[in-house]
């Protein structure tokens, strides 16, 4: 199989400091893989890159074989998807409206949504579950809520790849297994590739096929979760002593803190 | 698939199209009232009648109503749709729900080179509006070279550079009123309350194409804007080009404000309440809002105008005494009634 997106050997500076370096990675429709690391070490910018938002100033990114560069930024969010960590909505929209601006890459610039739009949007909304607050206030949802329909938003702009960043650092403990459950089944059913970055060490062990670690802007290890969540690789990344054993239920490993 | 839940919330063109022509409908009438309304007499009939041709040419009437009513009516159209249009422009583009049009100082700037034409007793024809307009090209100048070069477009710093620049200008013309002979006092005063007497046509034909032509590029940006609104980070990610856009709107909307702020000085609250009016009636989608705010904008000006020139006649007031009278007090209750509601709108 080919890989949906490819990142080759990039590296990316703000000003002076060096944020990532000499990352490579490819990414395979179907599959969910789990970025973590302390903060700071490049976390969200990789997955910035990855959405085109920032631009690398060393190496290159591929999505459906055509280079990031080559592509606009409507023709990049066809392809890739973003649901960032808590959005802040100043302005009134209802549920429904805010899912089909997930349409906007579909249409042309004084182009209305038309009936399909309105079907896609439903169905994203279905599938997360947030049908029933279509025409609701985004301003009158809960966090977890919310964070459905932006996950449906995302979903409404038929991507190939879906890219979450701390999508759930602000939710409680139902919220958060809800939100990995929906996107492991999404990834399952729409073989949509998904890359979540994440503080949540034991859900992404628990949901993710594939484990980045990074530390100080590179990747300190990749693999399966078993060959990643080890008590040294964590312990040498977060600088904190850890236990990790096996998750009694999903037999992945599970972190305690020392 | 059968949706279990029926949508009757997706927006249409159909539906702007028909809400778009009930407004048109609502500024006849508000037009047709202001006309008959005024110091001198002027009856129903005789509105219709000189509409249909059925008054005589000499008819001193007809003077008032084509010569004196009309061109101020239709100046108040203008401003009050364009000072809308830039409200909630700059409302989206900056997100913020309260942003006036004049936010970035091209108001002051406007009054800087009005204020410097009347201290040199140019004319209201002429020079002063060319002035103003040259004192908001230098702002809008100053506000986007300063504020939105190295940093990106990002809104608090150009709604900081604004708010410097408004407070530079507004310091020179305050020196100005200061040293200025008593005759010209009263005239800068009125002109900074916003004035709508000095209406003539060839103003008239200068602002209409300008006005036509920036609305429709607005337009053109609607949905943009609204997911503009939603976060400057999260709009680019969903394929909008921020940057483009911001620069784009920022410049027509401050090249629109200058214009009329050069033949209608500062008209406040405007901007500021009709887009909220609109907001509350039709949600936030900028398709319905543009549209809907705009003609809005004008019919309240046009109200507004009538009451300025009638309330006390046979004299008057400016018309931005009106427009702050009924908004302040409107805006206070809205605070008190939504509390932490506010930028819920």
């Amino acid at each position: 199989m080919e890989p949906i997106l490819k990142i080759c050997n990039i590296g990316f500076r703000y000003g002076d400091k060096q944020v990532l370096d000499d990352i490579s990675l490819d990414l395979y429709p179907g599959e969910i893989i789990g970025i973590l690391g302390p903060n700071g070490s490049g976390k969200s910018t990789l997955l910035r890159l990855m959405d085109g938002v920032l631009a690398p100033q060393r190496g290159e990114l591929e999505i459906n074989g055509k280079p990031y560069d080559r592509l606009s930024r409507k023709e990049l969010a066809r392809e890739a998807a973003m649901v960032s960590q808590e959005q802040h909505f100043r302005f009134s929209f209802s549920c429904i409206e805010v899912v089909m601006m997930g349409r906007f890459p579909h249409l042309k610039a004084m182009q209305f949504e038309n009936k399909n739009d309105l079907t896609v949007a439903m169905d994203a909304l279905r599938s997360t579950h947030a049908l029933e607050f279509a025409e609701r206030s985004i301003h009158d949802l809960s966090g977890g809520e919310r964070q459905r329909v932006l996950i449906a938003r995302a979903l409404a702009q038929e991507p190939r790849v879906m890219l979450l960043d701390e999508p759930t650092s602000f939710l409680d403990l139902k919220f958060k297994r809800e939100v990995f459950r929906l996107v492991s089944s999404l990834s399952k059913e729409k073989g949509l590739a998904v890359v979540i970055v994440s503080h949540d060490i034991d859900l992404v062990s628990q949901y993710c096929n594939r484990v980045i670690l990074l530390k100080n802007g590179s990747v300190y290890r990749t693999g399966t979760p078993e060959e990643v969540i080890t008590s040294k690789n964590i312990e040498d990344v977060y600088e904190c002593p850890v236990l990790v054993d096996q998750n009694p239920l999903s037999g992945r490993p599970r972190v305690s803190v020392r | 698939m059968n949706n279990e839940i029926k949508i009757k919330g997706i927006l249409t063109p159909g539906k702007v199209i028909s809400v778009t022509a009930i407004m048109c409908i609502v500024l006849v009438i508000v037009i047709v009232l202001s006309l008959v309304l005024g110091t001198a007499d002027v009856t129903f009939k005789q509105v219709i009648g000189l509409i249909t041709g059925a008054v005589t040419q000499d008819d001193p009437v007809r003077l008032i109503i084509f010569k004196i009513r009309l061109p101020r009516i239709i100046l108040a159209g203008l401003v009050g749709f364009a000072l809308s249009l830039g409200g909630v422009t700059f409302q989206a583009l900056l997100r913020n729900p309260l942003a006036d049009p004049f936010i970035l100082g091209v108001s002051s700037g406007s009054a800087f080179g009005a204020v410097l034409a009347i201290t040199f007793g140019l004319s209201f024809s002429l020079g002063v509006p060319v002035m103003a307009f040259m004192g908001g090209l230098l702002t809008i100048y100053l506000v986007m070279s300063l504020g939105a070069r190295k940093m990106g477009m990002e809104s608090s710093t150009i709604l900081l550079t604004g708010v410097i620049v408004n407070a530079f200008f507004t310091a020179i013309i305050m020196f100005f009123i200061s040293t200025s002979a008593n005759d010209r006092l009263h005239t800068m005063l009125f002109w900074l309350y916003g004035d709508l007497s000095q209406s003539q046509y060839t103003q008239l034909l200068i602002i209409a194409p300008f006005l036509l032509l920036a609305s429709i590029i607005i337009f053109s940006y609607a949905k943009h804007l609204n997911i503009i609104t939603t976060g400057d980070e999260i709009a680019s990610q969903l394929g909008v080009n921020v940057d483009r856009t911001k620069k784009i709107g920022l410049l027509i909307i401050s090249l629109i404000m200058g214009l009329v702020v050069a033949f209608s000085g500062l008209i406040g609250f405007v901007g500021l309440i009709v887009p909220h009016l609109a907001r509350m009636a039709f949600r936030s989608d900028h398709r319905m809002l543009i549209p809907v705010a705009s003609i809005g904008g004008a019919i309240f000006l046009i109200a507004a105008d009538t009451l300025a020139r009638t309330i006390i006649s046979p004299s008057e007031l400016p018309v931005g005494v009106i427009t702050a009278f009924l908004g302040a007090p409107f805006f206070l209750i809205l605070l008190r009634k939504r509390g932490s509601q506010w930028s819920r709108s």
